[in-house]
């Protein structure tokens, strides 16, 4: 088990309920990909905010990320639709 | 060389045009793009706009944008400012100052920032209607476009 906090923004944090949370994940979590439907079977909010991958991004520690990225144990890890700055 | 800010309060175009090029003579071209809040959108009337970021993350990808702008051009030096919170129409949301000894590099190069700030940094608008209903800006095709014409 290893310990991440998970940051939501946006729609994203509307529909999850809360802008963050400190969640422990069992070992066989071990990226993105995997994060995403484990987080999709935690609640109703999360099922919601996770429905569509197409419109998802993620940072782990503040950089930019894929399904790819790898976790680690104190991982900060941020959920947001794509960017609408500028 | 690059000035990054994150801020509520309106900023001074003019005083930030003073600051880059204050005690200096090599700049030759000085490029600026300002970003303000349109007053409808989809032939709706907004009232307001807000925008959210993530302070942990946002200076640090605009620092990354204004690098990969330096990597890319001459620049002396360059300017990004966005703000964030409850915008009224009319308001300033962004500014982009890039000073280059020549003309075409800062030309470029604010558009290259502008492109990249509006798809390449973790901000998002919220916008409310007239009526009251509030929605979040859905990302632009055209917005992807323009910053993937650079790659």
């Amino acid at each position: 088990m290893r310990q991440v906090k998970l940051l939501y923004f946006a729609w994203l944090r509307e529909r999850v309920g809360v802008s963050e949370e400190d969640l422990m994940l069992p070992a066989e979590i071990g990226s993105i990909g995997a994060l995403v439907p484990w987080l999709r079977a935690r609640s109703p909010g999360h099922a919601a905010a996770f429905v569509a991958t197409a419109s998802l991004r993620c940072a782990v520690n503040q950089d930019f990320a894929t399904p790819e990225t790898p976790i680690a144990a104190g991982d900060e890890i941020a959920f947001f639709p794509p960017v609408t700055g500028g | 060389m690059s000035k990054i800010r994150v801020q509520s309060t309106d900023f001074d175009i003019s005083a930030e045009f003073s600051a880059l090029t204050a005690g200096r003579a090599d700049i030759g071209g000085l490029g600026c793009f300002v970003g303000t809040v349109r007053d409808s959108a989809k032939g709706r009337k907004i009232t307001a706009m807000t925008l959210e970021h993530y302070p942990a993350m946002t200076e640090a990808a605009m620092a990354r944008i204004a690098q990969a702008a330096e990597q890319r051009w001459e620049l002396l030096g360059c300017t990004l400012i966005h703000r964030v919170g409850r915008l009224l129409p009319g308001d300033n949301i962004v500014l982009v100052l890039a000073a280059s000894p020549h003309r075409q590099a800062a030309l470029d190069a604010t558009g290259f920032l502008i492109d990249w700030l509006k798809t390449k940094a973790p901000f998002w608008k919220k916008e409310t209607f007239l009526d009251g209903a509030e929605e979040w800006v859905a990302a632009n095709e055209a917005d992807e476009a323009a910053s993937s014409r650079w790659a």
